[in-house]
């Protein structure tokens, strides 16, 4: 059995929660320990959302410390680099080519950062960074909100738990009418992670 | 693994447990990090649950339920005790009758309250016994033992949890536990025992001393106090979440876990001292542990390293340590790495909220609004504000709040600006769930010493902030049964207010024409501005473009907050996917030149948060 470590990132009303529910889920499925928080605050209200997610025979600390993320999962762009002090030197980065400007940059009081400051400061830890297409391929499937599951899709691909058990999961957490469009996400995101 | 494990939150975990304990009856304010416990409990639907119409009542009730004889269970945040200070310091004398437990949810690090305070201290305060889980587990066995213990000890019992335990999930086995049957007790009266008349009082408090000792016998032998043996070098003592992060941090120490922790078991604390060459006490905000152990004359580290405020962290515990000297080094160290220069990305009222257009008209009057390249001025008005959603009006850029304290505070301090003789009009904001939980005194108080200023209560229908519970004006039970919905028209008016408008929340002419009325007029007035929570109509309908050829970027529409207008270079978009659309339209209405109009709809479909 493996450990791991997991940061999902994302702004309020894009599906972290959930997205960590199901990883639990499909960890427990697998015989894992499984702990998992959330730094919510007022995240309904459009802040920033992290969820820690502890994975292994055996856990205590629910919360990750400094530079101890095997894996950073971001839904928006920038947040990412916001866990920054999370990630692993080494570790695994999945982030979402998708920005959302917060009211102080759409006000004109700060700016979004460009790829290159976001892509230079993760690269300081780790040459495994992975920008994925995750919105635009969840609008091309036909629902911007099957971003969650697209994204545990990428995911997938770099943990040690049965492609069965992930899809057991979705499935569980899920009402009947929007399961088959959530099984597309997920394997359009295992899809945008493999080797070409 | 068996498959009765379930990952469940803390709150869901004491709900559980509740429930298999043979709880009837529950009440609540919601309250984060509290307020999952009630919504988990409304569920069942062999037992009553409520959302009362504050703590205080919930503690009542709660109270009452218990000398009718049966299990209850009263929860709330840390703040919410301080509300129901009152009734819980009565019941703490007149003891039970059916086993009651009472949850208080602390907020280290003030994550989502108005302040930071360790409500141990109520346990030592009100002499009654205090469990501390720190994981789901321990929260599910603990609020199954406590009732034994109130029952066994005619006491209520204190069940402390933080944000960290009340939010985080972790494996629950509930083995073949199902709902116990508990017989309910016969109500006997009993005037010494329930009349806290002075005399009666007086002949109860050598039994709080007793009970009190007793528990302090009972704390030595609970299973909850347990030591996990280590190295003798190292001993630490602690209790709630931080256990959990010593456990990892100090992997060959000795612990001493206090699960059971007021009254603390003496005896305990002093063998496991005396094994140990180095005592500390590592625990999340005050030092109630630390203080104790030395009162006992013993020699122990803590506060001096471990921060008094803020959540622990195992990163935080770490840093402690090395300073301790009981770390070699502190491995987390990320210093050597350029840190990301983000832009903040801070809470605000969701697009179609309708408290934006009255905060969007209030700052205007009082001129408050905030946006680049526009000439600041000096704020007319003062604004006291309350809890709750609305209270991010006092962020950029609508900035149209000076004060904000505690539940029902603007009503009251309104009062004491406009009697202090300040020279600015005063303004007082409170929500609906907020007035009805104790706006309404601070009303009849304005009304009767003859106070001066405007009253608006933001009438969203429903307490939106802790994610839309049901409220005394909803016309919904915490149970989902219809009832009564109070009037606040009718309860304003009762209260002896003859100066009121109701005015709809997007209609921005009628908010403005309302508000100058009101400011103009030279007695108490009220404005009701009504609109239910943008969260609960959220699917927009024909979402607002942006005509670019007309758009002058004057940044007007900015100026509302609104999450889905955004200035993209030099052009000002609508995010069609955030926009309220038909549930809104105040940019349109707040655009000088006509710019924004109706589109069709967005990319919205089916839910998946």
């Amino acid at each position: 059995m493996n450990n791991y470590s997991i940061i999902i990132a994302g702004v309020g009303g894009q599906g972290v929660i959930l997205a960590g529910n199901i990883i639990g889920d499909a960890a427990i499925a697998s015989g894992y320990d499984v702990k998992k928080t959330d730094t919510i605050g007022m995240a309904q209200r459009g802040g920033s959302v992290i969820s820690h997610l502890r994975i292994a025979p055996k856990i205590y600390a629910p919360l990750i410390g400094e530079n101890q993320a095997d894996i950073v999962l971001s839904f928006e762009k920038m947040e990412a680099a916001r866990c920054f002090n999370f990630l692993k030197p080494g570790g695994i980065v999945i982030l979402n080519n998708r920005e959302m400007p917060p009211l102080s940059v759409g006000c004109g009081i700060e700016e979004y950062p460009s790829d290159n400051e976001i892509l230079s400061v993760l690269t300081q830890k780790t040459d495994k960074v992975y920008l994925v297409e995750g919105s635009k391929k969840s609008a091309a499937i036909g629902n911007i909100k099957v971003l969650n599951i697209f994204m545990l899709g990428c995911l997938s691909q770099f943990m040690d738990i049965e492609d069965k058990i992930w899809r057991e999961s979705i499935i569980k957490s899920l009402p009947a009418k929007i399961v088959a469009i959530n099984i597309s996400a997920f394997e359009a995101g295992i899809q945008a992670v493999k080797p070409q | 693994m068996s498959t009765n494990n379930k990952l469940l939150s803390g709150n869901e975990a004491i709900a559980l447990g509740a429930y298999h304990a043979g709880i009837k009856v529950a009440a609540a304010y919601p309250g984060t990090p509290s307020t999952e416990i009630l919504e988990n409990l409304a569920e069942y639907k062999d037992i009553y649950a409520e959302w009362s119409t504050n703590e205080k009542v919930a503690m009542e009730v709660g109270v009452g339920a218990s000398y009718g004889g049966v299990r209850t269970l009263v929860s709330m945040k840390h703040v919410g005790l301080n509300v129901a200070a009152d009734p819980f310091m009565a019941v703490a004398i007149t003891g039970i009758n059916g086993g009651l437990v009472i949850i208080s949810a602390d907020d280290p690090g003030a994550m989502s309250s108005q302040n930071e305070q360790d409500n141990r201290h109520f346990a030592k305060l009100a002499k009654i016994p205090m469990l501390e889980p720190s994981d789901s587990q321990e929260a599910y066995d603990m609020v199954m033992a406590a009732f034994d213990i109130s029952e066994q000890f005619d006491t209520p019992v204190l069940l402390r949890t933080t944000t960290r335990v009340s939010h985080s999930k972790t494996i629950v086995e509930t083995g073949n536990n199902s709902r116990k049957q508990v017989e309910g007790k016969v109500f006997k009266h009993n005037f010494r025992k329930y009349v806290m008349l002075p005399a009666n009082a007086r002949a109860r408090r050598p039994l709080v001393e007793e009970r009190v000792n007793k528990l302090a016998g009972f704390s030595e032998t609970s299973a909850f106090n347990f030591v996990t043996k280590g190295s003798p070098e190292l001993g630490i003592i602690t209790s709630g979440m931080a256990y959990q992060y010593v456990k990892e941090v100090f992997p060959e120490a000795s612990i001493l876990k206090l699960g059971f922790s007021y009254p603390m078991p003496q005896e305990l604390i002093k063998e496991f001292s005396s094994r140990v060459k180095k005592l500390v006490v590592i625990e999340e905000l005050d030092p109630f542990i630390e203080e104790y152990v030395k009162s006992l004359g013993i020699e122990v580290t803590g506060k001096e390293f471990v921060p008094i405020i803020g959540e622990l962290t195992p990163d935080v515990i770490e840093k402690a340590g090395c300073a301790m000297g009981i770390l070699s080094e502190y491995p987390g160290t990320d210093a050597a790495y350029k840190k990301p220069a983000l832009p903040g990305r801070f809470p605000l009222l969701c697009s179609g909220c309708p408290h934006s257009g009255l905060y969007f008209t209030l700052s205007n009057i009082g001129q408050r609004s905030t946006i680049p390249g526009r000439k600041q001025r000096e704020p007319k008005l003062i604004i006291t504000g309350d809890i709750g959603c609305y209270t991010l009006g006092a962020l950029s850029p609508l900035n149209a709040m000076d004060t904000c304290g505690c539940m029902g505070a603007s009503i009251g301090n309104a009062i004491g600006m406009q009697k202090a003789g300040v020279g600015e009009k005063v303004v007082a904001i409170i929500g609906d769930s907020t007035f009805l939980h104790s706006g309404i005194t601070g009303l009849i108080d304005a009304v009767y010493n003859k106070a001066k200023f405007t009253l608006v209560i933001l009438d969203n229908r429903t307490t939106a902030m802790t994610g839309h519970q049901e409220h005394p004006g909803t016309g919904k039970t915490a149970q989902g049964e219809d009832t009564y919905a109070i009037n606040l028209e009718e309860m304003v008016k009762a209260c002896g207010v003859t100066d009121l408008q109701v005015v709809n929340a997007w209609d921005l002419k009628a908010i403005k024409k309302a508000l100058k009325e009101s400011l103009e007029s030279d007695e108490l007035s009220v404005i009701i501005s009504r609109g239910p929570c943008a969260v609960s109509v959220r699917r927009g309908i024909n979402p607002s473009k942006v005509d670019i050829n007309k758009c002058t970027t004057c940044g007007l529409c900015l100026s509302i907050g609104c999450s889905a207008i955004a200035k993209d270079g030099d052009k000002v978009v609508i995010d069609g996917s955030l926009c309220a659309g038909d549930n809104c339209r105040l940019c349109e209405q707040v655009c000088p030149v006509n710019a924004i109009y109706p589109d069709k709809p967005g990319l919205i479909g089916a839910n998946n948060e």
